[in-house]
């Protein structure tokens, strides 16, 4: 199943003990810091999880698909997530794919 | 930032809590992030974005070293698509 903010703030209800108001805060206030932190144009690390980091682009060629017409893609600043090694390897180890597909 | 950074932010932002809750509430969080991935389900977080497995086919590679050929066998590997709302204020960064 899709896991949710709604779903992470159930178990931190659950497991670490907070009320739900707290716990629905927290998830919000996770993701929060780590939006800020990526605004500010800084790397962040969590061990055993990944790292997300930033990359400058260059503006380039691009062209609407539709009509053919070209028109730059401006530069622009994306987010880019690096498993950690650790994260890899338990998929990798774990999972083979869904028996139905 | 690290997720010791991380696990002193939430700390002060929620001072009625014990220390150690913010630390136990990072440990959850992305304990359940990686045990969603590693049975192959999705996780999507409204605002920041979602995380799904990519299928990487099965190839011959090369051992650097001997040059011999190797089967490498088919794997997933994990993938993040940033949300709008980071997509935004990544690039536009409010001044």
């Amino acid at each position: 199943m899709t896991l949710t903010k709604a779903e992470l703030a159930d178990l931190l209800f659950e497991k670490v003990g907070l009320n739900k108001r707290e716990a629905k805060d927290m998830v919000e206030s996770f993701f929060e810091e780590i939006r800020l932190q990526l605004e500010r144009g800084e790397s962040v690390k969590l061990s055993g999880f990944g790292n997300f980091q930033l990359r400058d682009k260059p503006q380039r060629p691009g062209r609407n698909p539709k009509t053919g017409v070209e028109i730059p893609i401006t530069a622009r600043r994306v987010v880019t997530f690096h498993p950690s090694q650790k994260l890899k390897s338990m998929v990798e180890t774990t999972y083979h794919g869904k028996s139905d597909n | 930032m690290t997720r010791s950074d991380l696990i002193v932010k939430l700390a002060e932002r929620y001072p009625q809590l014990l220390g150690k809750d913010a630390e136990l509430a990072v440990k959850v969080i992305l304990d359940s992030m990686a045990t969603t991935l590693t049975s192959g389900d999705r996780i999507e977080i409204r605002g920041f974005g979602s995380f799904a497995l990519n299928y990487r086919p099965p190839r011959m590679g090369r051992n650097p070293k001997s040059g011999e050929k190797v089967q490498v066998p088919a794997k997933y590997v994990p993938h993040f698509k940033a949300g709008k709302e980071l997509r935004e204020r990544v690039d536009f960064p409010a001044v």
